[in-house]
């Protein structure tokens, strides 16, 4: 009975498969009246900040004339509701607005910036899977020894770092005190360099803050393999994999990890927004050129079309990674059936 | 003889150690006292507090009394962590800045159990179209990105002009209406199957009223996951409150919290040459921190029946 369930499952929910489709899109169909909460919201607030673009600015020059005037080019001077529509409207056409600080539309100051704040994520993505399914195994494997003492307690301070303070610390110590990477941008100003060079001193000052995000990401990370390790390794196929005479790298890498990993293919789909939302704070602390200091700057300078437009594309970015999760729980472990 | 006498002994001994049986409660105890990680975090804690409230008082100094004379010392014997630029002790602030930041994320917390408490336990007893709009408003709030939206109310508040000795009011409010969500959907879950229970029979038979049901027998079910969400949210509204007064929009100055002491590292001279003005706020959050997470993490083991252990 089991088997012909899973079989089914299998036929059924694969990549592409009727019910999977159908699945997909009412997911994608019930996150309509979602987002239309949210984008009310997010509006909502950012109605409520009494200045505005114009008088963030602090020009002197600016008359009151003047500052009428600009503000009627941008739209500025109509009632809320109104400029909610209007935006709604140009959202759905896929227009996000100019944003009034870069001059630029919004999409093509996320396409310049997001970039940056993506090699830093997927490193750190990279760096603390790899990480983590090592100290996890090997914790799991020696469970209660002094070493997984020590990743525990590891494992606790990495989950409750305070970001910014880790980053200024590690600016202090490595940048400024032992000079053994730079302080802060991503490339060495006044150099030109191309090619392999240029790739040299981007990791270089990339270094300090994909280590921060990783030790960031990599505690639950580790919590999650680890237990899922215990989980496997006390399953009956296990001891007879060893029962088998099998070396006991090969019991625990190849046959236990592989069933420990499988639910944690879930978890990449949480990593969506992540990927190419940016840290806003820690990109501030090492001035990275990334989307998430643009998007600080945007609150600051009330600019409202990046601020919204990019708030929005969050949200969607979560939603979406949301229903990645579930697509790929499915895909990984065909006994769940997804309604 | 002595064979005689030997179970009389062993007699005697049985009602000497009654066979209780154990609360659930005596049960966790046992169990979170047996992980010595989470007793460290207790004790730090407690020290914490005891440090923050009554640390000031037993200081030398006060918060006012600027002398330039003794500005910008390093740590030395009178002052421990030295002063900042206006003659202030920072042994003081931090401790004062403590106070702050622990009673906002315990407040924040607070408000967090409440709302989520209170909406999950509506949503999973009256189901229907009650729990569908409590859990569409959970989906959307959760969809929004946290830090952004309270980077964002952050600087309403700032641009309102907000007197900044009511800004913490505030900024409690925002961390805890923004993370009822997680709480609400596991209190909702629990309360689904605990409505299902024969001791709902009974609180049907006796006539009682919907929020005597909801609020005398089902959400007290409830308790153990509550209070291990609220230990773990007190963490993260430290973090949050912290993060947030360090770009100064969170509390700040005069107040003085664990994370607007931080940004004395935007000046680089302070950054650079006097550490001491922004490492120990930075260690307080880091160790306080952690020692609430440690906390939670074996709340949540010894509160979990599921546990085989």
């Amino acid at each position: 009975m089991l088997s012909s369930q899973v079989e089914l499952g299998i036929s059924i929910y694969k990549p592409g498969g009727i019910l999977m489709r159908q699945y997909i899109i009412r997911r994608l169909l019930q996150m309509i009246p979602t987002l239309i909460g949210i984008s009310i919201i997010v509006f909502a607030i950012s109605a409520m900040v009494p200045g505005d673009f114009i008088t963030a600015k602090n020009n002197p020059n600016m008359t009151a004339e003047k500052a009428e005037q600009l503000r009627h080019i941008y739209g500025l001077d109509k009632p809320e509701y109104e400029r909610y529509f209007i935006w709604a409207g140009n959202m759905l056409k896929g227009n996000m607005g100019d944003s009034l600080q870069h001059k630029q539309p919004v999409t093509e100051v996320i396409n310049t910036y997001v970039w940056n704040s993506f090699i830093i994520a997927l490193a750190t993505l990279i760096l603390s899977w790899v990480i983590a399914v090592f100290t996890g195994v090997f914790s799991a494997k020696f469970q209660y020894s002094f070493f997984d003492r020590i990743v525990t307690l590891t494992v606790f301070l990495c989950m409750s770092l305070p970001s910014f303070f880790i980053g200024l610390l590690l600016i202090k110590l490595f940048a400024l005190d032992w000079k053994l990477f730079p302080v802060s941008g991503m490339t060495t100003a006044g150099h030109n360099d191309a090619g392999w060079a240029y790739i040299k001193d981007v990791v270089k000052h990339m270094f300090l803050p994909t280590l921060v995000l990783t030790m960031l990401s990599t505690g639950s990370l580790t919590r999650y393999f680890r237990a899922g390790m215990l989980e496997v390794i006390r399953q009956d196929y296990i001891r007879t994999a060893r029962a088998k005479g099998l070396k006991e790298v090969t019991v625990i890498f190849k046959h236990a990890l592989r069933n420990a990993l499988l639910p944690a293919i879930t978890l990449l789909g949480f990593e969506l927004p992540a990927l190419f939302g940016g840290a806003m704070i820690l990109e501030k602390v090492f001035v990275w050129p990334g989307i998430g200091q643009v998007y600080l700057e945007s609150i600051n300078m009330r600019d409202y079309p990046f601020m919204l437009g990019f708030t929005i594309f969050l949200s969607i970015l979560t939603l979406l990674g949301n229903l990645l999760a579930d697509v790929l729980y499915g895909i990984a472990d065909p006994r769940i059936r997804l309604k | 003889m002595s064979l005689e006498a030997a179970p009389v002994e062993v007699n005697a001994q049985v009602p000497a150690k009654p066979v209780k049986a154990d609360s659930p409660w005596r049960i966790a105890v046992r169990r979170f006292a047996r992980n010595k990680l989470a007793l460290a975090g207790l004790i730090i804690v407690i020290l914490m507090f005891l440090i923050c409230y009554i640390g000031p008082l037993l200081s030398p100094y006060n918060l006012y009394d600027y002398k330039l004379t003794d500005k910008n010392l390093a740590p030395n014997a009178s002052h421990w962590l030295g002063t900042d630029k206006l003659g202030r002790d920072i042994l003081l602030r931090t401790m004062l800045a403590g106070r702050i930041s622990l009673a906002v994320g315990l407040v924040a917390t607070i408000i967090t159990v409440l709302v989520g408490a209170t909406l999950g336990a509506v949503a999973g007893f009256y189901r229907g179209f009650v729990d569908t709009v409590i859990m569409r408003f959970a989906d959307i709030f959760s969809s929004i990105p946290t830090l952004p939206i309270l980077i964002i109310m952050g600087t309403v508040l700032s641009d309102l002009k907000v007197d900044p000795s009511n800004r913490i009011y505030f900024l409690m409010l925002m961390l805890g209406v923004l993370s009822w969500m997680g709480l609400a959907r596991l209190v909702r879950s629990q309360i689904l199957t605990l409505r299902e229970q024969e001791f709902m029979l009974a609180t049907d038979a006796l006539g009682l009223k919907d929020n005597r049901k909801i609020f005398r027998h089902l959400l007290p079910n409830t308790i153990p996951i509550i209070i291990v969400s609220a230990t773990l949210s007190v963490a993260g509204a430290i973090l949050s409150e912290s993060a947030l007064s360090f770009l100064g929009i969170g509390v700040v100055p005069p107040t003085p919290s664990w994370g607007n002491m931080i940004s004395a590292a935007n000046n680089l001279i302070d950054f650079r040459k006097r550490p001491w003005l922004w490492v120990p706020p930075g260690m307080c959050i880091l160790i306080t921190v952690t020692a609430v997470n440690l906390i939670g993490d074996a709340l949540r083991d010894a509160l979990d029946p599921k546990m085989k252990k």
